[in-house]
């Protein structure tokens, strides 16, 4: 089977943030794999073990991000692909970047795509129905558990606290939600072999495609914090009486019950 | 002629989500003099959704019923989506930032080479151009986007954030059954296991109460759903408490949860990661109830009451009776 994960690197979720010039602060700041693209790799890897095949990770993103792409190798992918896009864009949003992994796709023969269900950093979800869409594959987002059987996919899928059993027909694209798998740890003799795996990397020229081909379709006009919290009131005296007050407050003073 | 802008109402069991009401309300600040065209989906008789489109302020309805929609496949609604786009040509379309939303606008926007921006918080307008909030960061911070093209306005917005027009139930519109003819699904549903907790959607709870590992067992939950039913709010949980197995993790609020924004949200025995933060931190009210007087979540908390959660929500519960509250 050829399988293929969308790999995003995003800021560690420890991470605090902060604003400068209008963009988010990325000075010193850790980044990982987006935490959801995890279950993707563990998935991709452990389909791969039971039916055989191959486990390509695929990102977009910069020279950087090959930190990312080496701990999916230790986790047991089998092959990489940068898709650097620093030198040729400053801007991109969804259609970008699924309109970039459109071409790179258009030549490959793929029966299974896996990528998280959002990113936690701009946490749109597009990209991976977006490129669905774009390669004419069904798709199903927030999965919870994949059986492959031939040419079928049973799938959990969590459905804001429900469950849907589906039965879509491969290739197929599907999102990884919480719940699916537990991500193994990357091992020293595994990243050890990670370093002599294969890491292609690629730019826009060479999937013939250029600036003006992934033009965003949205623009981010200015980035803020939220508006700092006024500290609390921690209430005193018997508990009794706390209560009392809290829900004297909540009624009169905050208005909410 | 004016501006027309397509909304979806959303049926879930048969009934509508509260934020397809609030899509017509987005619809309206992006543009005041617009035509709402409604549309709802769904397999049986609609008739009784779409009149309440239009009594929540949608001025025209389509209905298409068709047993191939009565669950939700991104196929199937992707479909009849963009056939009533490519008929009515409007020039723009909201949905709701919810399972369906989230599932089925990237698909429309991708088939039609379109900017989508999600899960808007709130819209603004200047100088005609419509700007939308969003969170990103989980929360942690947020940025202010548009559309660059002056093509179809696409966006998704976060239940709970606009506020529904009232419910008038002397609005009339004309409400149309169009047929469509649902077909070649490759994705089939087989079964939906409903496992949500009974009542009021977490995601649109308007007050939630969320338990976390110091609620200490699954029987230390019904103190916490008490309260909920009594404040007609939702039961929502930390990581730590569905690890723990105190709950399903159809519960869970944080980073790799559900993202809530009620107006009350009342902490029991969370500590406040970083995590459950991410998922909680916009909500309007913050009570804290924690027997550590050094959780994080006093931080982030507008009212706190530091004690043994055990003892405080019994007289919560007892005080709630006695007052006769009720959600306002």
């Amino acid at each position: 089977m050829n399988i293929y994960v969308l790999l995003k690197k995003t800021f560690d979720t420890e991470e605090s943030i902060s604003v400068s010039g209008g963009r988010i602060d990325e000075s010193g700041a850790e980044f990982i794999i987006n935490p959801y693209d995890e279950y993707a790799v563990e998935e991709a890897i452990q389909q791969r073990d039971k039916h055989g095949g191959t486990v390509t990770v695929v990102t977009i993103g910069d020279e950087d991000s090959e930190k990312q792409l080496r701990t999916a190798l230790a986790m047991g992918a089998d092959d990489a692909v940068l898709i650097d896009t620093s030198d040729d864009l400053d801007e991109g949003d969804q259609f970008t970047t699924a309109k970039i992994l459109e071409k790179f796709f258009e030549d490959k023969e793929v029966d299974l795509i896996l990528a998280g269900n959002v990113a936690i950093d701009e946490a749109s979800g597009q990209v991976g129905p977006r490129l669905a869409e774009r390669l004419n594959m069904p798709f199903i987002t927030t999965i919870v558990k994949l059986d492959i059987e031939g040419e079928v996919a049973k799938i959990e899928k969590d459905v804001e606290g429900d469950l849907e059993k589906i039965e879509v027909s491969l290739p197929v694209l599907v999102t990884c939600q919480q719940g699916l798998n537990e991500p193994r740890y990357t091992s020293l003799p595994g990243i050890m072999k990670a370093k002599k795996k294969p890491l292609e990397q690629l730019e826009l020229d060479d999937l013939d495609l250029d600036e003006d081909d992934v033009e965003a379709k949205t623009a981010t006009i200015s980035i803020f914090l939220p508006p700092k919290k006024q500290a609390g009131r921690i209430l005193a005296g018997e508990t009794g009486e706390q209560v009392k007050e809290l829900v004297s407050l909540l009624s009169n003073e905050a208005k909410v019950i | 002629m004016s501006e027309k802008i397509l909304v979806i109402g959303e049926l879930q069991q048969g009934v509508l989500r509260k934020v397809s009401y609030e899509t017509i309300a987005a619809a309206k600040q992006v543009n005041a003099d617009a035509v709402i065209l409604a549309l709802v989906l769904g397999d049986g008789d609609l008739q009784q959704p779409a009149e309440e489109m239009i009594h929540y302020g949608a001025n025209r309805v389509i209905t298409v019923s068709h047993a191939n929609l009565s669950n939700y496949t991104s196929e199937g609604y992707g479909q009849v989506i963009m056939e009533v786009m490519q008929e009515e040509n409007p020039s723009g379309i909201i949905m709701g930032h919810t399972s369906v939303g989230k599932d089925v606008t990237p698909k429309i926007a991708s088939r039609l080479e379109l900017g989508l921006i999600s899960d808007a918080v709130a819209i603004e307008k200047e100088d005609d151009q419509v700007i939308f909030t969003r969170p990103i960061y989980s929360g942690k911070a947020f940025e202010k986007k548009v559309m660059k093209d002056d093509g179809l306005l696409f966006a998704t917005i976060r239940p709970n954030n606009i506020s529904a027009l009232e419910h008038d139930a002397s609005r009339t519109g004309e409400i149309i059954a169009k047929e469509v003819d649902v077909k070649d699904l490759r994705t089939i549903v087989q079964e939906v296991i409903r496992k949500k907790t009974e009542g009021v959607d977490l995601s649109e709870a308007k007050i939630v109460i969320a338990g976390g590992r110091g609620v200490k067992s699954a029987e230390g939950f019904n103190a916490l759903y008490e309260l909920a039913n009594l404040l007609g709010g939702a039961v929502g949980a930390s990581r730590g408490a569905c690890d723990a197995n105190y709950c399903d993790y159809s519960l869970q609020i944080g980073q790799t949860g559900k993202v809530v924004t009620p107006d009350l949200y009342i902490a029991v025995g969370i500590s406040g990661a970083i995590q459950h933060m991410a998922g909680m931190s916009n909500s309007k009210v913050i009570v804290a109830i924690n027997s550590d007087e050094e959780a994080n979540i006093f931080k982030m908390a507008d009212y706190g009451i530091v004690g043994d959660l055990f003892e405080v929500l019994p007289l919560f519960i007892e005080e709630l009776k006695l007052q006769g509250a009720l959600v306002s």
